[in-house]
């Protein structure tokens, strides 16, 4: 359980990858939430039955071919651990939950952050879930490098 | 210091008033307490420490410690963390010459105490008989804690008798649950609070919350105020009572006093109690400093009053509170410094932690704080490593840059009622402390006594409230109201709760409610019997 002294996950601790032609096809829900806690949100909100878990303390496994992309997940996991990833036209995309003032607006440069919060590159909004419909947890698509979506986790908006 | 504006929550003020602070006008406004409306105004220091005359701020914010007591309209000893503003009300620091922040009598800290530590006047200035009676007249004079009132109190105070069913002690998660789903069944429910809210602690909880859906999962613990306080406000058999305190219970009686001015005996067949916790301190150098704050407490202060705690924090302690103060730290647009835990790893739970740690904030494992810098207020803090027993590491400390500092270290119980009303205690550590012994349905060794969250053993609000509903039914199925319904459902919610308690974070919670279960035919002695048994002399 190293990455409870880090804080953050390393390559070796994180879930398996999907496949690049699954990334392909459509977005898919990438949950990084390796620890047994209580919690099963994520599992009840899935309608196609893709999120695997026997009871609530279980780890949440997704299965990729199952997964469409729906994105209920990721608008009630209380603990911010899921993200959407797709490949398209040669770009990556990520979506992630977003808490903070100001909301980024669409087409926004923004300052890539992994998991440990260092700069690893730039990206750009392409979508945003307005935060006032889901609770105010935003949804932020942000475009970027494709070698980038197993590692970006977070942004910051250009300038801030 | 007031923020405008926050991602999640929306600060509603009231109107602008003037209060009086040591005789100069601070702008407030109305809804807001006396500590966080001197807060905002950037006033830290609130009184002295009645022996050293070190300074003295807020550090809980909810009117369970003594660090934040003024003189307030001439009556002193206050906790002003729990006193909302009026206009034109008048608060004083007391314990000071000529205030609080410029204390003539701090020379008692930094001077006096080298020469005249603390135990030497039992030997120091005896004879003659004169030098001592005018030094124990000097040294009366600037000990105690504030002055006493120039008049007599006036106002009249009136009295209420009230019969119900149940009395519920707590208007947090565990006490709300407790109500709806007693009078739910039918029965007759009392719920006091001692704040004009419900909501207890959830008010500040604007994170979503963990568990099942069932159990409200995923929603934020302030949305889970509002729709349990708007379902106790749909029950018209459940009558509440806010601002109200509780002093005591005397076989099934409860004693309140509602508004400071009404006293209330309310005869209950069965009481649940649900006093929630208190913040625990640590002990470092200069951990008195005002600046040095509880957690809760600058949650209290952040966002439930909008008001900025500092501008840079250091966290201690990396258990759930401590993670999520943190990220609620960052969304009001304060910096955190960095998060220290004596523990080899993080204690709360992973996703927390990796909120925090995406967006930089570093987490030093096996460090803890040493001191606090600072002469009036906190500027600064030394941590320091910690090796695998536990000792410091030597040349291994670091000054952190910070202007407050929060002690997330964890809870005790508020045990006092029902230590009070006989109900059989137990230290148990798992549970943060003295918690009662009580069977499975929440019942205490005192007939007719439930407890319920925090109280029966430091957890969280998702199991505070499955408690509620488990004591809140099977009570209400003792006084014969709900039928088979009622207990299919008292007996889902324990299920349920087992299972939430199952996986590895709920480890340490069932090893120490196992030693506080009892079967209840085994040992339960009722109210009355206890009471025959105390008069005829056998105890």
């Amino acid at each position: 359980m190293s990455f409870l002294v880090r804080g953050y996950l390393e390559e070796k601790e994180l879930p398996p990858r999907p496949s690049k032609e699954r990334l392909k096809k459509k977005s898919v829900a990438y949950i990084e939430c390796p620890q047994e806690i209580p919690c099963s949100p994520c599992f009840e909100s899935c309608k196609y039955d893709a999120i695997l878990m026997e009871n609530i303390n279980d780890v949440p496994i997704v299965d990729y071919e199952k997964c469409t992309g729906c994105m209920k997940c990721i608008r009630v996991c209380p603990g911010l651990a899921i993200f959407m990833l797709r490949f398209r036209n040669g770009k990556g995309y990520v979506t992630m939950p977003h808490e903070f003032l100001p909301y980024p607006k669409k087409g926004q440069k923004v300052i890539l952050l992994n998991r440990r919060g260092e700069e690893i590159g730039e990206g750009t909004v392409t979508w945003i879930l307005p935060p006032e419909r889901n609770d105010k947890t935003a949804l932020v698509t942000v475009e970027m490098d494709p070698e980038l979506i197993f590692e970006a986790r977070a942004f910051r908006i250009k300038g801030e | 210091m007031r923020l405008t504006e926050h991602p999640i929550v929306k600060f509603k003020r009231g109107k602008e008033i003037t209060i009086y602070f040591n005789g100069e006008p601070v702008k407030a406004y109305e809804g807001e307490t006396v500590a966080s409306a001197l807060y905002a105004a950037g006033i830290t220091t609130f009184s002295r420490s009645f022996r050293f005359h070190r300074p003295r701020g807020f550090f809980c914010a909810i009117g369970k410690c003594s660090s934040c007591m003024m003189e307030v309209d001439g009556i002193p000893n206050i906790r002003i963390c729990k006193v909302y503003v009026r206009d034109g009300m008048k608060i004083k620091t007391q314990n000071s010459f000529p205030n609080a922040d410029s204390d003539f009598l701090s020379i008692l800290d930094s001077i006096v105490d080298r020469f005249y530590p603390h135990g030497s006047h039992y030997r120091k200035f005896n004879k003659p008989k004169v030098l001592r009676d005018f030094v124990t007249k000097q040294v009366r004079r600037f000990a105690g804690t504030g002055n006493p009132p120039k008049k007599a109190f006036e106002e009249k105070g009136s009295f209420e008798e009230i019969e119900t069913d149940i009395a519920v002690v707590g208007g947090g998660p565990g006490g709300m649950s407790a109500a709806i789903y007693a009078a739910r069944t039918g029965a007759r429910v009392v719920l006091m609070d001692e704040n004009p809210f419900l909501g207890g602690q959830l008010v500040k909880q604007t994170h979503r919350f963990f568990g099942s859906g069932k159990h409200r999962a995923g929603t934020r613990g302030i949305r889970i105020a509002e729709i349990l306080s708007n379902e106790v406000g749909e029950l018209k058999n459940i009558d509440v009572r806010f601002e109200t305190k509780v002093f005591g219970l005397y076989n099934g009686v409860v004693g309140a006093v509602e508004k400071d001015k009404k006293l209330l005996k309310i005869k209950a067949k069965k009481i649940v109690i649900a006093t929630g916790a208190y913040e625990r301190t640590l002990l470092f150098e200069n951990n008195d400093l005002p600046g040095v704050y509880g957690a809760g407490g600058v949650q209290t202060l952040m966002n439930v009053f909008g008001i900025k705690p500092g501008d840079k924090g250091l966290i201690v302690g990396s258990g759930n509170v401590g993670l999520i103060l943190t990220y609620q730290l960052m969304q009001a647009g304060i910096d955190v410094a960095a998060i220290v835990e004596a523990m080899p790893r993080i204690g709360g739970y992973f996703v927390h932690a990796a909120k925090v740690r995406r967006l930089g904030v570093p987490i030093y494992t096996s460090h803890t704080i040493k001191r606090a810098i600072g002469d009036k207020k906190v500027e600064g803090a030394e941590i320091v490593k910690l090796d695998e027993n536990w000792c410091e590491v030597k040349g291994s400390e670091k000054r952190i840059d910070c202007d407050f500092i929060c002690v997330a270290i964890g809870l005790s119980p508020t045990h006092e009622l029902l230590y009070q009303a006989g109900c059989e205690m137990k230290f148990v550590p798992e549970l943060g402390g003295l918690v009662p012994m009580r069977t499975e349905y929440g019942e205490t060794t005192v007939e007719g006594i439930y407890v319920a969250g925090d109280v029966a053993g430091i957890e969280e609000a998702t199991s505070a409230m499955m408690e509620g509903r488990i004591a809140g039914l099977d009570a209400a199925i003792k006084l014969g109201y709900g039928g088979e319904e009622a207990i299919r459902l008292r007996d889902e919610v324990v299920r349920d709760l087992k299972e939430f308690r199952e996986g590895p974070f709920g480890e340490r919670i069932l090893s120490g409610i196992k030693k506080v279960t009892f079967e209840k035919e085994a040992i339960s002695v009722s109210a009355p019997e206890r009471e025959e048994a105390i008069s005829e002399g056998i105890e």
